[in-house]
Parts: structure tokens; C-alpha cells; sequence
């Protein structure tokens, strides 16, 4: 059985969504992109366009519904599948777009370089329990034009898993599919095969910016994959109960749904979000809160019981180091997650209010996703029963160390993390230098780095993507771009 | 109890009806007005502001005793006009162009009008020019400038090269706030202050304030 956790009933479920319906139809969604509305207007949404506003209807949200599909998967840039969203699966991506990093040296935030998102990347290559890679840092050391896109072209030469990504202007976008199609090859087999996901963000309380509904516009167009992320902050920006601002989120998310649909019926999407409390006393989004964690678990659930695949941001941290305040925050969304069955866990790697990277703590994680992902495995029988043979077996040689069933089923039964987590008795860990969770997980980031192999990409398009981000680069005044090698 | 200490403490629980009664009747009983600001409202809103830090009240708590002095300051301000005395200061508030997170400026704006102050806020998408032209003609003392995105902050820089360049810069304190900015970066960009939140702006308006 696989273990799941549930927070609503189906009752509360269905009555949190028809008064999202309600205020989609009735109150409406600000939305500040003529397209957009003029889309919703052909579809017979009511538009008061002095004060642009968008009001659904039923028919739109019902269509939108039956149009998105319930899963859908990700490919690697060599083309083969490497997420899959469907069902109670879960996957886990790194939080996205960090202001700064948490550098192992001076033990100070500062923003990341070039260098160190190329260090992220391929130790993102290494990493076992996290299947796609997000653009996790945005470098400090290119033009801030080019800096959401300058990422992704990063994450595709050194690393072959898929991107969870997202662009900061509606400009960006064009590049950003260019170096997609770079890979792909063709607008084909990119909507066949998706290789990044957009995250696309409504503003609380029910708006689009001009920015992200156009980012939405633009995916569909091409099915490139979405992940709604709206933002009720419960108590601030939302109402302060659980129940009010999943009823925000699900008609924000709803809206959101609607715009990708009716651009491209079937168009892939995850139903996502990161809601947060608000922390009344120092006016903070904290995502290490529990109520933002039963939230993400919440909204999940009211996606899956709309037929829709879903995404939170959680299993991260606002600790400031690599503490153990970092460490239970980051257990606790990580295994509420999966008992959720979210289907892509953005968290791993972040702290600070999803503003602070850290390679260290991503080692860390990705033993936290290893132990989640076998809890989820369950407890299921393998040659249990009958048991009697078994023990006969275990009297008769004193042991089972040795036994065939062992080592059949050690792998598949017992998760054996790195050496970032600390099994050694007492003795040993002290004779091996008594080294901290700190200690070991950076010894752990450069052992992996060193083992970094070059991507599967040619080299022709390898370099058609360094031409087309050169060019680009070149477009906002800057002559080359950092040295990489 | 005098007057003036009812009224402040009516105004830090936030139970607006009475602050107007009592502000009404500080000035039937012949206060100065500008005494019943000093010392009622703004010194009560000194206190709020105390307790929020040490977690005694919550940012609700320091809401209501804001929107509480407002109903004092709606009765004040025509005899703090008559009077001739300014206004204690003006802050034009923005969040800069090409960024959309306005969640933290509008709250740096509800407590700054919370202490007193005069805020005219320019919302979100600011452009230099924008910031500029209404600082100088809504005579601010005081630019509050905010950005989320680290692609958005080097704006900052450009407002107040601008200043400098109309040669408005002495006459205008910048106060600068958002997730990626810091204090280096804010010396760096030759802003006055750096606040990390909702409270040490106020502080930092009324320290600049204090000194005009
Ligand atoms: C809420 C939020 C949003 C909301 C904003 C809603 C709104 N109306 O503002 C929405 C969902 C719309 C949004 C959109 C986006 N966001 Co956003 N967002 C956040 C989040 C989670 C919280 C910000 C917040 O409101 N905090 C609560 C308030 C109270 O705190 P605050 O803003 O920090 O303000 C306090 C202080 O900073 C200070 N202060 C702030 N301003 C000022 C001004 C002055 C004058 C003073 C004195 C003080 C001061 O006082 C305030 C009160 O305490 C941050 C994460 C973070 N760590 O900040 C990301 C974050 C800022 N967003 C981010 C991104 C990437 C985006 C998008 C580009 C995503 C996308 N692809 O669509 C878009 C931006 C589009 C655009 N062009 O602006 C990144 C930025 C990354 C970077 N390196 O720049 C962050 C860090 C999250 C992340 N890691 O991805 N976002």
C-alpha cells in the first residue's frame, strides 16, 4: 500500500472549488494583457476592459477542465523520458531562481557567478533522487536582460535533465525557446518531447500581470509545459484561514488554467502554487510554516480531484545556514509532499524565503528525497510468506547476512544514503575527523563535481547554443559572455 | 487621566471612535494641535512601533492603531494647516520599473502614514523619470524605492543619477528595501538608507526627518 495523507474531505473539496467558480464568474480576474482578454471575449467571458477585468463563466472553466491533460511527461535534452507526472508520482526539482548563494567558504549569502551555477549544474547531474533541474540562481555577472535565459542555457551544456524554469520579461521568452528548439530540433518534437517547464505566477489577489499571463500565452503556443504558481499569503494578501485561501488559490490557479486551455486545448500543465502564511511579527513568507506546508498538501489534493498532475513549492527552508532548523523544515514539507503525491516538489537546495541557494544543503536534500521516495515505496511483502523457511533458515546458519532473499531485496528494501549523513559509530566518526553535516556535504559537492562527464549534446549543438546566447548577449551590450571552461 | 494620555492609549488599542472623540476634546480644551500629534498620536505610534518589535503586539495590532490615528490626523491636519505648521514629512513611494512586487512597498507605505507621514505612492512599474517628477512636485522630503528582482534593482541607481542630474539629490533623502537588496548595495548606489523592513523605514524617515 502506498502510504497518503489526506487534509480534506471530498465534501470540503468540491465546496472549495465551486465558490472558486463563483468568484471567477462573479468578482472576475484582473487582467492587464489585451490578448489575453480579448482571448476570454471570444470565448464569451463578459470583459470590462476600462478596468480589465475578465469575468469566466462556467463553460469556460469546464472546458478548460476537460481540455488540460492529467499527466504528462518530461524528457531529457537527449530526448529520453526522465519525469513522470501522473498519478501519485512524485519528483522532486530544486527551488528556483535564488537571489543569492550560501557560499561554503565565508559561510555568507552573496550572489552566485557564472561559475557557480556551472558548479550547480553539473553537481545536479550527479545527484540520484532529483530528476529534473531547475534555474536555481540567477548569475550576478550578466546583464540582468539576459539573466533569466543566460541560466537555462547554462543548465542545457552541462547538464542533461530537464529544466524547471521561468522568464522574468515577455522578451525572454523568444530566446529561451530558441535554445529549447536548439536541442530539439523542431517545434515538433519539442511539444512532443517537453524539455523545460515554466513556472507562471497570478499576483494575490486574482490578477495577472501583463508579464506572466503572456508567458502563459507563449508556452501554450508552443506546449511548453506550465506550473501555475499563485500566492495566497494568508491573513495579508488572502484570507487567514487555511480554508479561505485555498479557495483564493483555486480560483487564481483556475484563471490561470483557463488562459493556457483555450490558447492550446491540451496544452500540459501542473496544477502548483506557493501559498505561504504570513509571519504577522516580522512581516515575512515563511515556507518552513506548517500551515503553508498543509497548504501545498491541500491544494493538491483539490488539483487531483480536478484530474489535473500538481507542483508546490515545499521541502525548503527559511534558515539562513545549513542549521538544523534547515534540516526538519525541509523533512517535514519533503515527506508531507510525498504522502501528498505532489508531482513536482520544488524545494531542495533553498533557504531564505526561496531567496538563498545552497550546494551543500542540495546534497543534503537529495538524501532526504532518497529516504521519502522509499517511504513512499510502502511496505509491501517480497517472499515473505510463508515465513516459516525463512526463520528455519536464519536458526540454521545464525545469520541472513549472506541469504539469497538479502541479497535479492537489500537494495530494493533498505535506502543507504550517502556519506553525507552520518552512520558511523562514535570511534569511527571521531578517528575519520569528527566532521560536521557542513563538512561532509561540501566534501561531497566537490567529489561529485569532479566526477562531471560533458553532456550527450553534439558539438554542433552545443555550439548553435552558445552562438544563440552570444547573440543575445550581445543584443544587451555585452561583448562575450563569462569564462565557463 | 489627562486627555492626551487617554487618548493615546486608546489610539495604541486601536479603538478609532474614541481617538476622534478625544482628539476632539484635547482641542475644545484648548490643546495645541501640534501637541496632540507630538504627544498623543505620534509619541502613542512610537510605542506601537516599540511593542511590534519585542513581539508584544502583532503587525494587525500596529494596522488598527494606525488607521486609529487617522481618525485624530482627519481633525488635526486643517489646524496644523492653519497653524502653518508642515506636515512632519512626505515620502513618495514606488516600486521600480520592470517590477511588480508591490507587497512590501505597500506595507512600508501603510506605516510610514501610520507614524504620520504623507505618503504618495506611485505603485508598481515606477520609471525614473516618474519617481522624479513627483517628488519634486509633491515637494517630498523623502524617495522610498523597492525591488524584488535582482534584474530590477540596478534601476534604484538610475533614480538617483536622475536626481542628481536635475539637481534636486541634496534636497531628497532615498530610501531603498526588497529582497535582494543590501546595505552595501545601497551605499554602493549612494541611497541614504537601507531597511530590511516596514519598521526601520519609519525609523529611518524619522531619523532623516529629525535632522531636517
Ligand atoms: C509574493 C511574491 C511574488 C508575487 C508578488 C505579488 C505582489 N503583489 O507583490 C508574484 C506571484 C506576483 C511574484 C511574481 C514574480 N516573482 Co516573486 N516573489 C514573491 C515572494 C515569494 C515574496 C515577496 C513578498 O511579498 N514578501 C513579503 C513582503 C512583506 O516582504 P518584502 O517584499 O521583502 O518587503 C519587506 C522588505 O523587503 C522591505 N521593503 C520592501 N520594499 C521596500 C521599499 C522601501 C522604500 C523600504 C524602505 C523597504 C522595503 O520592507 C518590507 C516589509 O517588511 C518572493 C520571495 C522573497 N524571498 O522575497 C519572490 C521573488 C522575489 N520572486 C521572484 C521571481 C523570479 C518572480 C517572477 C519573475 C516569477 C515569474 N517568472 O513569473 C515574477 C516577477 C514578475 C515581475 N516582473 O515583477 C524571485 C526573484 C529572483 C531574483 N533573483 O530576482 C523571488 C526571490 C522568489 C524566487 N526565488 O523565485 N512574486
Amino acid at each position: 500500500m502506498r502510504p497518503t495523507v489526506r487534509f480534506l474531505s471530498d465534501q470540503l473539496i468540491e465546496q472549495i472549488i465551486a465558490e472558486a467558480r463563483q468568484l471567477l464568474c462573479k468578482l472576475g480576474v484582473e487582467i492587464h494583457n489585451d490578448t489575453v482578454l480579448a482571448l476570454l471575449g471570444d470565448h464569451s467571458a463578459r470583459i470590462d476592459n476600462s478596468a480589465q477585468r475578465a469575468y469566466f463563466t462556467p463553460d469556460i472553466i469546464d472546458r478548460s477542465l476537460q481540455a488540460a491533460p492529467d499527466s504528462f511527461r518530461l524528457y531529457n535534452s537527449l530526448g529520453n523520458e526522465a519525469v513522470d507526472l501522473s498519478d501519485m508520482n512524485v519528483n522532486f526539482t530544486p527551488g528556483s531562481s535564488a537571489i543569492n548563494i550560501l557560499d561554503h567558504e565565508s559561510q555568507h549569502s552573496r550572489r552566485p557567478t557564472s561559475k557557480d551555477y556551472v558548479k550547480y549544474t553539473k553537481l545536479m547531474a550527479s545527484l540520484e533522487h532529483i530528476a529534473s533541474q531547475s534555474t536555481a540562481m540567477v548569475p550576478g555577472d550578466v546583464h540582468e536582460m539576459i539573466s533569466d535565459s543566460y541560466r537555462l542555457y547554462l543548465s542545457l551544456m552541462f547538464c542533461e535533465k530537464p529544466v524547471v524554469t521561468g522568464a522574468f520579461t515577455i522578451e525572454a521568452f523568444e530566446i529561451m525557446k530558441e535554445l529549447q528548439l536548439a536541442v530539439r530540433g523542431s517545434e515538433k518534437e519539442l511539444a512532443e518531447r517537453p524539455l523545460t517547464m515554466f513556472s507562471c505566477c497570478p499576483t494575490a489577489p486574482l490578477k495577472w500581470s501583463n508579464v506572466t499571463s503572456q508567458n502563459l500565452i507563449d508556452c501554450a503556443r508552443y506546449s511548453i509545459p506550465v506550473e501555475y504558481i499563485s500566492m495566497p499569503l494568508s491573513g495579508f494578501m488572502a484570507p487567514i484561514t487555511l480554508v479561505g485561501s485555498l479557495v483564493q488559490h483555486t480560483a487564481e490557479t483556475l484563471s490561470g488554467l483557463a488562459i493556457s486551455q483555450l490558447t492550446n486545448p491540451g496544452t500540459p500543465v501542473l496544477y502548483g502554487g506557493s501559498p505561504a502564511v504570513f509571519d504577522v511579527r516580522y512581516e515575512t513568507t515563511p515556507m518552513g510554516d506548517i500551515g503553508t506546508m498543509m497548504m501545498d498538501c491541500a491544494y493538491s489534493e483539490i488539483g487531483k480531484h480536478l484530474g489535473l498532475p500538481t507542483q508546490a513549492y515545499i521541502g525548503l527552508s527559511d534558515a539562513k545556514l545549513l542549521d538544523a532548523q534547515a534540516g526538519f523544515e525541509t523533512s517535514m514539507g519533503a515527506t508531507l509532499a510525498a504522502l501528498s503525491g505532489i508531482n513536482n516538489v520544488s524545494g531542495p537546495g533553498m533557504l531564505d524565503f526561496e531567496s538563498c541557494f545552497s550546494l551543500e544543503k542540495l546534497v543534503l536534500d537529495n538524501e532526504i528525497c532518497g529516504m521519502v521516495k522509499r517511504m513512499v515505496g510502502g511496505i509491501e511483502p517480497k517472499e515473505d510468506f510463508p515465513s516459516l523457511p525463512r526463520f528455519e533458515e536464519l536458526l540454521r546458519e545464525g545469520h541472513l547476512l549472506i541469504s539469497e532473499h538479502t541479497m535479492k531485496y537489500l537494495k530494493e528494501e533498505v535506502y543507504l544514503p550517502g556519506p553525507t549523513i552520518d552512520r558511523a559509530n562514535r570511534s569511527r566518526w571521531q578517528e575519520e575527523g569528527s566532521r560536521t553535516l557542513g563538512e561532509r556535504a561540501a566534501e561531497q559537492v566537490e567529489t561529485m563535481v569532479a566526477q562531471h562527464q560533458p553532456v550527450g549534446l553534439s558539438d554542433t549543438v552545443l555550439s548553435d547554443l552558445t552562438s544563440l546566447m552570444e547573440a543575445e548577449a550581445r543584443r544587451h551590450g555585452m561583448s562575450r559572455l563569462p569564462e565557463i571552461r | 487621566m489627562d486627555t492626551l494620555q487617554r487618548l493615546s492609549e486608546n489610539m495604541q488599542k486601536g479603538n478609532a471612535d474614541q481617538v476622534a472623540r478625544l482628539t476632539q476634546q484635547a482641542i475644545d480644551e484648548g490643546c495645541e494641535p501640534k501637541t496632540i500629534l507630538d504627544d498623543a498620536l505620534v509619541g502613542g505610534m512610537a510605542v506601537v512601533g516599540e511593542k511590534f518589535k519585542k513581539h508584544e503586539i502583532f503587525l494587525p495590532h500596529v494596522l488598527l492603531a494606525a488607521k486609529a490615528m487617522h481618525a485624530g490626523m482627519d481633525l488635526l491636519k486643517p489646524l496644523l494647516v492653519k497653524d502653518g505648521i508642515p506636515t512632519i514629512g512626505k515620502v513618495v513611494t514606488g516600486t521600480v520599473q520592470g517590477d511588480l512586487h508591490d507587497i512590501g512597498k505597500n506595507l512600508v507605505g501603510i506605516m510610514l502614514k501610520g507614524a504620520g507621514f504623507d505618503v504618495i505612492d506611485l505603485g508598481r512599474d515606477v520609471s525614473p523619470e516618474k519617481f522624479l517628477d513627483a517628488a519634486v512636485s509633491e515637494k517630498a522630503n523623502v524617495i522610498g524605492m523597492s525591488a524584488l528582482l535582482t534584474t530590477t534593482m540596478p534601476v534604484m541607481k538610475k533614480v538617483i543619477a536622475l536626481a542628481h542630474e536635475r539637481n534636486v539629490r541634496n534636497q531628497l533623502k532615498f530610501i531603498v528595501g526588497g529582497a535582494p537588496m543590501s546595505k552595501e548595495y545601497a551605499q554602493e548606489i549612494g541611497a541614504d538608507a537601507y531597511c530590511y523592513d516596514a519598521v526601520s523605514a519609519v525609523e529611518s524617515v524619522k531619523r532623516f526627518m529629525g535632522a531636517h
